[in-house]
């Protein structure tokens, strides 16, 4: 029995802010059509790992490489370029630009007019409400529509492999249950994903495997099904 | 009326000059946190480059291209030598930074100009006056406020209506997600850069127009009071320094006129103090906008 070749992995990556290690060499593999989570407290490192993925932080590594790809030295723009792509935590959206003008920049790698008009079509399908907010100022958006304006964002730009961070933050119950419908939709469309989330539950239903981070390092990997059952991992690192 | 009139048209043609200067500044600044000393310096190469141009009897037009170009070089090269290895780096050591390249500028332009001002010959058209009935409105500060004017309107349409001017928005607001966008970070600095020069250059020209010389000290006093018009504005925020710039030319213009002659030469401090007014209410600026400089 062979394993496909995962689309991310990673072997002992580091990332450092001066002198403090927020992640200290983790192993991480995903594999195309996954969704896997990462999960842990605050400050465990979750999206320090996130960001050094796409270049946003400084990292070190082993091995780092997407699709086969060594993208250990790439900056993030070449990263996005090569299809992986962050939403980043606490969404980023840029308040005085409208919405149709994240939708512009997002899919600024597609040079030509065709398929930029095309995936245009196809997130103003995905997400209608976007579609009424079209010459808005995302400033003026709910926090939502501003999530859903900012995977919109990331996914203008035609990825394999989405980061999500904390998609759930600061929303409410209904608007988190539509958040998380859209990523099972995501993925139902092949898109593969790394999940990071403070809502355990949420997470580990939807994902199909899990890291479970302490303190920068993985103490447990597991199918998500696993994790859920262990109460040892809720006492212990969740909190749940 | 008429005179009213008139010092109003004057306080657009200064204040237009500060606008464009402050504009420039604001453009750094609101990408890269960046406050650019070296900009006047930027200036005064747009005046020599003319003067030279025109010393060399080269046609009119031609001499401003190659004056207007010059700068945007110059701009692009200071990021790309000077101001890109440090990005990133404290506010303290930018400005160090921008204070080092200012003097180098400035010590090149006279050791291997001149010291003393280098006449720019421009063309005697330009010195004459438009009559309409009671108003006499100079050429050159007709172009000044046409040009000004021009370049508010293309910056704006840049701005709002290109890939590139919208990404430079997005930058202002923050960086690194542009980045995400697979939107080159170089790319965006240098475009900041390289419109500041372009801002800067016309300014130059606007500045040698009236005064007829460049010095190698030219671009100090007119970028120190951009500057000042950039704070009025709100540091960073682009329609702030174009309202500063316009608010302190109307101020500058007005105690020039309306100030009692013994008061004369305490215009510049009465209009600092006027600033200082200004920001004991509004500490942020008058548009002031937040700074969003992560990662």
């Amino acid at each position: 029995m062979t394993n496909p070749a995962p689309l991310l992995d990673v072997s002992g990556l580091t990332v450092s802010y001066g002198a403090v290690e927020a992640v200290r060499g983790i192993d991480l593999k995903v594999t195309k059509g996954e969704i896997v989570t990462l999960l842990g407290a605050n400050g465990a490192g979750k999206s320090s790992t996130l960001n050094a993925l796409v270049g946003l932080a400084p990292r070190r590594a082993r091995q780092l490489s997407f699709a086969g790809e060594d993208i250990a030295h790439l900056t993030p723009e070449l990263i996005v370029r090569r299809g992986m792509t962050l939403v980043p935590e606490g969404r980023r959206i840029f308040p005085t630009l409208t919405v149709a003008e994240h939708l512009l920049l997002g899919g600024a790698k597609h040079a030509a007019r065709g398929p930029l008009a095309e995936t245009q079509a196809e997130m103003l399908a995905l997400f209608p409400i976007l579609k009424e907010r079209l010459h808005q100022k995302a400033g003026s958006l709910s926090g939502g529509e501003q999530q859903m304006l900012a995977v919109a964002r990331a996914l203008m730009s035609s990825p394999d492999l989405l980061l999500l961070d904390e998609p759930s933050l600061g929303l409410a119950p209904q608007v988190v249950d539509r958040i998380f419908a859209l990523i099972s939709d995501l993925r139902a469309r092949g898109l593969t994903i790394l999940l990071v989330e403070q809502n355990v539950a949420l997470a580990l239903d939807i994902a199909d495997r899990g890291y479970v981070l302490v303190n920068g390092r993985i103490e447990i990997a597991g199918s998500a099904r696993d994790l859920m059952a262990s109460a040892a991992i809720r006492d212990a690192y969740l909190g749940a | 009326m008429d005179i009213f009139l008139q010092q109003l048209l004057n306080a657009l043609s200064l204040g237009g000059t500060y606008a464009l200067l402050a504009l420039g500044l604001a453009v750094v600044f609101s990408i890269i946190g960046l406050i650019n000393f070296a900009h006047g310096e930027l200036m005064t190469a747009a005046g020599y480059v003319m003067a030279f141009a025109l010393a060399a009897a080269l046609p009119f037009p031609l001499a401003i291209a190659l004056a207007v170009a010059a700068p945007v070089l110059l701009a692009t090269a200071m990021e790309r030598v000077a101001f890109r290895p440090v990005r990133g780096a404290s506010g303290t050591t930018l400005l160090l930074t921008s204070f080092a390249v200012s003097a180098i500028l400035r010590v090149l332009f006279q050791n291997f100009i001149s010291a003393r001002p280098v006449p720019v010959p421009m063309p005697s058209a330009l010195s004459g006056v438009i009559n309409l009935g009671p108003l006499h409105l100079g050429i050159i500060q007709s172009i000044s406020i046409a040009t000004t004017a021009l370049m508010l309107i293309g910056l704006t349409l840049f701005l709002n209506r290109t890939v590139a001017g919208r990404a430079m928005r997005a930058a202002s607001e923050d960086f690194a997600i542009v980045r995400l966008m697979g939107l080159r970070a170089n790319g965006v600095v240098a475009t900041a850069f390289a419109i500041s020069g372009l801002l800067a250059g016309v300014a130059g020209l606007l500045w040698v127009a009236q005064r007829g010389s460049v010095d190698p000290l030219m671009g100090f006093l007119p970028v120190l009071k951009a500057f000042i018009a950039a704070i009025i504005g709100g540091l960073g925020s682009l329609t702030g320094a174009v309202a500063g710039g316009f608010l302190l030319g109307f101020i500058e213009v007005t105690l020039q006129a309306w100030l009692p002659e013994a008061w004369l030469p305490y215009r510049d401090a009465v209009a600092i103090m006027l600033v200082i007014a200004v920001l004991l209410f509004r500490p942020q600026g008058l548009l002031a906008r937040k700074t969003v400089l992560k990662l």
